[in-house]
């Protein structure tokens, strides 16, 4: 016999919902962990990354042995951190003598690994290297702008995997409404060489210009690195095609009597309802001018003095 | 315009891509290469925030608000798209009756204490302690408390509730449309995604993983304590036994039989094809020749007596322990291949020389052939 459990209380409940799949996604959490080595680098690397995702990142600072995402039996702890921390992105970072500074950066579909790829990390320079103004610098879980730039992003395939992961690890929530006073802060991106992508941190400064479009200028305030492809694997067209589907506009409903034309553009039908005349309501609504009162009158003039008389009497 | 069309834009990620841009000749140094990437980088920002601020924007305390239009970049979702639920039996039900559904108020005037109460719930109307007297129909059974028999009823409501309850959350279960806040007992845990429930182990199985651990021992669960009720294994597994194979009387001779049985079995099968009539006849007429001839040849008796313990013992086993189907098997395989010359070579190894009558036959049917 099934039986039937549901939380206790209250915040379990919205926490179970808040896990629960919806028609449209908010955008994904990232798990940060590392493996058996680290470097230093890779240290830093990764808790930057949390520093500037901490709104919706989760560090893990242990060692994990178990994990290896491009082989066969090495993710099974992986998709169960994934599942336990409900994060669908995780950054993975690992060093050896074959991969020195190595980071995976993959996704998960249904908590199940959908797509890898593997950077190695060099020339990275740390948010403390960086001198600012720090009144510019911006403020936490702003929405960043993410800017790419590189044909390389299009024509390698490495780099187009790669720039979509950046893209999704990068751009935080995705909101309907933005506060503009709140825009302080630009990824860069830029393709140096087929495998070899330039990413950097910014901060905005915006400046008048005389129309309601501020002028910009971007100030480096870290970190900042290269990464360089080595492996990478795509998702398989199956499931590619199964998490590509979206909540079809059920909110948009058919709008009647609305209808467009090549020629005249947006058409559309009034209904007019038919003027009843009889019914309509006179605007002179004086009691002698009613139609029973008036019959009224000249049936009654004839008994109209006897009335009156008795009336009287009485 | 312009920056539009030369970059790709996505407002609603604020992210914006140049496809085109590429270094003429790669940066010397480091700065060089930086500052290359910033400059670039700011023509694209400035094209993203020309885009924004010329949206439509609402004044808010903090700031100008603006309504960002959606992410127009497709990306892979996280979570399957949540599957609609399917209709509880009562949805069902009303939609073919063309039943709709009614607000009711969720306080009710309760006469008996004659005030406002909930229609459900804590100090709702109607409840069953409220009530002081229920009067006496012609119908009521003497000795049946009418108190009692009315919560029993109401519990038998409400158990008839959850059960119908529970049987739509099963078939919700199954469309995949659980509410993520439920959980059937016996599936997995309650975390998102499609999650099969796990197996149930059938009866039989659970007997047999039973009875296996039960006789994982070194001792094959022999000195084991039986708990009280515990039935004896489910198939346990077999062990072989293999039958002495020297021969000798009693266990010695079961293997023997034991293959001759399957032999026997095998050949009466193909019984028909091996009875051959002429060969019997032959043999029949050998044993007699033979038996003849002890009978004359009285003065190799000494030396008959020599070898009669071993021609016995095989005329013996001929007869008696090999039946008599199984000894023509291998001969009549090749008497049928080659009729003629078979048995040729038959009465020539043996005793052709004492059949003359038999050669005869065999020639005979030979040319009939």
């Amino acid at each position: 016999m099934l039986k039937v459990k549901t939380p206790k209380n209250r915040r379990v409940q919205r926490e179970l919902e808040k896990r629960a799949p919806r028609l449209v996604e908010k955008g994904k959490k990232t798990l940060l962990l590392q493996g058996t080595k680290t470097s230093n680098v890779l240290n830093t690397v990764l808790s930057e990354i949390y520093h500037l995702k901490r709104d919706n990142a989760i560090r893990y600072t242990r060692k994990n042995d178990s994990i290896r995402p491009f082989e066969s039996g090495g993710e099974t702890s992986l998709e169960f951190f994934s599942m336990k921390t409900d994060c669908s992105i995780f950054v993975f970072g690992s060093t050896s003598k074959k991969r020195p500074d190595n980071l995976v950066i993959g996704r998960t579909y249904d908590h199940h690994i959908y797509d890898l790829i593997e950077v190695g990390v060099e020339n990275f320079k740390q948010m403390d290297s960086f001198t600012y103004d720090k009144k510019l610098a911006p403020q936490a879980g702003s929405k960043p702008f993410i800017v790419f730039s590189g044909e390389a992003f299009e024509s390698v395939d490495e780099l187009k995997h790669l720039k979509e992961v950046l893209l999704e690890l990068l751009r935080g929530e995705v909101v309907d409404n933005l506060n503009l006073a709140g825009l302080g802060r630009v990824y860069v991106c830029t393709a140096i060489s087929s495998n070899r992508v330039f990413l950097t941190h910014c901060a905005l400064r915006l400046k008048k210009s005389g129309t309601t479009v501020p002028r910009i200028e971007l100030v480096e305030i870290g970190p900042s690195m290269d990464f360089v492809v080595r492996r990478h694997r795509l998702p398989n067209e199956s499931l590619r095609k199964e998490a590509m589907k979206t909540a079809k506009d059920k909110t948009h409903k058919k709008i009647k009597n609305v209808s467009k034309d090549a020629l005249q553009g947006k058409l559309g039908k009034i209904y007019v309802p038919d003027q009843k005349l009889g019914e309509m309501v006179l605007p002179d609504k004086s009691k002698g001018v009613k139609r029973e009162r008036r019959e009224a009158k000249k049936k009654n003039s004839t008994n109209e003095p006897a009335s009156k008389k008795q009336k009287e009497d009485s | 315009m312009d920056t539009q069309d030369e970059y790709q834009v996505d407002l609603g990620n604020l992210m914006a891509f140049d496809p085109f841009h590429h270094f003429t000749s790669i940066p010397s140094s480091r700065e060089e290469l930086v500052a290359d990437c910033l400059s670039k980088g700011t023509e694209l920002v400035q094209a993203i925030v020309s885009g924004i601020f010329n949206l439509p924007s609402t004044e808010d305390i903090d700031g100008p608000l603006v309504k960002l239009p959606p992410p127009t970049t497709k990306l892979p979702r996280e979570k399957p798209l949540p599957k609609p639920k399917p209709p509880t039996r009562w949805e069902e039900f009303a939609k073919a009756k063309g039943i709709r559904n009614r607000k009711k108020d969720k306080v009710v005037w309760d006469e008996q204490t004659g005030s406002w109460k909930r229609r459900y719930g804590y100090d709702r109307v109607n409840d069953d302690a409220d009530i002081p007297i229920i009067e006496a129909k012609m119908t009521d059974e003497p000795g049946v408390d009418p108190f009692a028999k009315r919560i029993a009823e109401r519990k038998e409501r409400v158990q008839k509730q959850q059960k119908n309850q529970l049987q739509n959350l099963k078939t919700a279960a199954k469309a995949g449309a659980l509410p993520s806040h439920v959980q059937l007992a016996a599936t997995a845990l309650p975390i998102t995604g499609t999650q099969a429930a796990k197996k149930k182990f059938t009866k039989d199985e659970l007997g047999n993983v039973a009875g296996l651990a039960s006789t994982a021992t070194a001792s094959g669960g022999k000195f084991d304590k039986k708990l009280r009720g515990e039935k004896p294994v489910k198939n346990q597994g077999k062990h072989r036994k293999f039958l002495p194979v020297v021969e000798g009387s009693g266990i010695g001779s079961q293997e023997k039989e034991q293959t001759e049985r399957v032999l026997s079995k095998l050949i009466s099968s193909n019984s028909h094809e091996i009875l051959n009539v002429d060969k019997a006849v032959t043999m029949y007429n050998v044993n007699k020749e033979r038996k003849r001839r002890n009978q004359y040849g009285k003065p190799s008796s000494t030396r008959n007596e020599h070898g009669k313990s071993s021609s016995t013992r095989n005329e013996h086993g001929k007869s008696s322990s090999t039946p008599s189907k199984l000894k023509p098997n291998n001969k009549p395989m090749k008497a049928k291949g080659l009729p003629n010359k078979g048995k040729g070579s038959f009465s020539n190894k043996g005793k052709g020389s004492f059949s003359d009558k038999g050669k005869g036959s065999f020639s005979k049917k030979g040319k009939a052939k």
